[in-house]
């Protein structure tokens, strides 16, 4: 904290006519720990409480008023949370993932393995799946629960046999006439040598192009990370959804840090300065919606969270499925060639 | 001694002696493939190529417009569009700043120069990108000029021809750098569309975004030879593998080995290699 502080201070002075350092946000840390403290106390006091063996009435409504009391703080503390938590949250080891989805959302899903050209890349799932009685093409980053499955599912990080898969099940939706629905949460498409023989950047350019022209609806929600053009390969859409914790960025706060500031320790003030936040984009009209999550925090209550997404999904694949393929290409493509403000 | 008397007077002013030799300096630039001392006018004259070794230099986004338009001669567009720094970044510097140094220092608005003229008698769009100007990132301003320019190749019918040399996307403006790789593909794929031909030239360096996005689909992709060619960066694949790269890895001859590139074009063929596949595709000019 203290860092942030100094990194603060440090880029208002160095020119003082400059506006482009962001308005400082009220120093939280002090609160944050406060808050969390209480919380911790509360929840030990319903512990005791109803450790005891013959619970009456009195205790009873005790139990209730202090549980109360914690959801309270709890709303508080999560409306207030810095970037740098969101990611945490975005990233937490429990967040709802695509098969979860699949699992409380979707019925009869059938995976379609393979992009017909190398492998079948396990990082992104795509498949057919039935959607409040709706046949659909489902398209979703995958990460794993445990070590052995993150490492099989390569931590979300999809290769071009991914990317060029996702394609083929767009293809085969404009094909049949059947909407696309997406579900983002990756780091990024992977770096490494294999993915770059096989033409990792041609892939997502080539996903790019053909999904701004592909003739059906496309529902994107990004539902944890949305991790540059990894993410962006599988997210050109009518619509783009954000749950209220995930982040959608250019690059990892990390990755910033180290590049900008040569420091990887300043990921927080990266991340603060990146503008990732779901709040964020919906502002500068990145994303069109914000999709409110159960309290805590997707990670707490799979079931809810999905509860919470359906009739956002469902709303926009009514209103989009009155569209002509012509006037939704338009659209999208109106909707994209808008992005971005300069001085002309 | 009249007969030993200095008739001219001494100069005045001596330069001092540790001062008093040719400058050389910056006229004189060591090729780094073969090590070859080379006169600076000579390279110049030579497109910047190295005339011993035929090592391929950095060639600014101007000097591209001047090899490849008949006569040195074209119209620029949208050359006012200037970043608005949507996100009021700061880092050791402000971005506003690290902008207007570059702008100064090189007499434009952002990484790119869009413009129209004649190719071999042809006319076409081209867009060739500056890596001097924060490393050629793609901001808003590099993806709106390069929208534009690819728009007005469909309203015109004409060719397009786009210069790359970037590092990606521009991390100043977050997110909203992200955007433009989806903006500039969906143009193309609208120039695609109208079967108007789009020529990619990757220049050293032609990395992360940019090659994810317009670099990578053109209906022929060259390159100069020895360019650096990827998605992610050698070092953060070096990070994430933690081995040392094979030799000759992410080159314009790796790319065109693993299949990614329709050739690699040495700069002094670059213009004809253009103006005979234009001529393929559409007939004489």
């Amino acid at each position: 904290m203290r860092e942030r502080a100094k990194a603060r201070q440090q880029s208002a002075v160095a020119d003082p006519q400059e506006p482009s350092s962001p308005a400082p946000p009220a120093g939280r840390s002090d609160r944050e720990q406060l808050r969390e403290l209480e919380i911790a106390a509360l929840e030990r006091d319903i512990a005791a409480l109803s450790s005891l063996t013959d619970p009456s009435d009195a205790t009873a409504l005790d139990i209730e008023r202090i549980r109360n009391e914690v959801a309270e703080l709890k709303r508080d503390f999560y409306l207030h949370i810095s970037p740098w938590q969101r990611i945490q949250l975005a990233r937490h080891p429990q967040r709802p993932y695509t098969e979860d989805f699949i699992r409380l959302l979707f019925k009869n899903f059938s995976e379609i393995h393979g992009d017909r050209n190398f492998a079948d890349d396990p990082a992104l799932l795509t498949g057919m799946a039935w959607f409040r009685g709706q046949p659909v093409i489902l398209i979703g980053s995958q990460k794993g629960r445990d070590t052995r499955q993150r490492v099989a599912r390569n931590f979300g990080q999809a290769k071009p046999e991914g990317y060029r898969k996702a394609l083929r099940a767009m293809q085969l939706a404009a094909k049949f006439a059947r909407p696309v629905m997406v579900f983002v949460d990756t780091p990024g498409a992977y770096p490494g040598v294999d993915a770059e023989e096989r033409g990792q950047a041609e892939a997502i350019a080539r996903n790019l192009r053909e999904m701004s022209r592909l003739p059906v609806p496309i529902l994107i929600t990004i539902t944890g990370e949305g991790g540059s053009g990894g993410a962006l390969a599988i997210a050109v859409g009518d619509r783009v959804f954000m749950l209220e914790n995930s982040v959608y960025s250019v690059i990892s706060p990390e990755g910033c840090a180290s590049i900008m500031w040569r420091d990887a320790t300043k990921a927080e003030t990266a991340a603060q300065a990146l503008k990732i936040t779901a709040t964020d984009l919906l502002e500068m009209k990145i994303i069109d919606e914000i999709v409110p999550e159960p309290e805590g925090g997707a990670h707490g209550d799979h079931a809810a969270a999905a509860k919470l997404l359906e009739p956002v999904l469902a709303r926009a694949l009514e209103e989009l499925s009155r569209l002509s393929p012509r006037q939704l290409v338009d659209q999208r493509y109106e909707k994209f060639r808008r992005m971005g403000q300069f001085f002309a | 001694m009249t007969w030993f008397k200095r008739e001219k007077k001494s100069i005045e002013n001596p330069t001092p002696v540790d001062e008093r030799r040719v400058r050389t300096e910056g006229l004189w630039i060591k090729c780094g493939a073969c090590r070859a001392i080379i006169w600076k006018k000579d390279l110049e004259a030579n497109w910047e190529v190295c005339p011993k070794c035929d090592h391929h230099f950095r060639l600014g986004a101007r000097r591209r417009l001047e090899l490849l338009f008949d006569d040195e001669f074209w119209t620029e567009f949208d050359a006012g569009l200037a970043s608005s720094d949507p996100l009021l970044f700061s880092d050791t510097r402000p971005y506003a700043q690290r902008l207007r140094d570059a702008q100064r220092k090189l007499g434009m608005k952002d990484a790119i120069l869009t413009a129209e003229g004649k190719l071999r008698g042809r006319q076409v769009t081209c867009c060739s990108m500056e890596f001097g100007f924060i490393g050629g990132s793609m901001g808003a301003v590099v993806g709106e000029k390069v929208a534009r320019a690819v728009e007005r190749s469909l309203a015109q019918k004409q060719p397009l021809v786009i210069i790359s040399c970037s590092g990606g996307a521009r991390m100043m403006e977050g997110t909203v750098s992200l955007m433009q790789l989806a903006k500039v593909a969906a143009a193309l794929g609208r120039l695609d569309d109208a079967r108007v031909p789009f020529i990619s030239v990757l220049t050293d360096p032609t990395t992360g975004g940019v090659t994810a996005s317009y670099a990578m689909l053109g209906d022929l992709n060259i390159a100069e030879p020895g360019a650096l060619i990827g998605f992610a960066g050698p070092r953060v694949i070096e990070q994430t593998i933690r081995q040392k790269l094979p030799e000759g890895f992410q080159t314009a001859e790796f790319l065109l080995e693993h299949g990614f590139l329709d050739a690699v074009v040495s700069r002094k063929e670059l213009k004809n290699y253009i103006a005979q596949a234009f001529e393929f595709f559409l007939g004489p000019a």
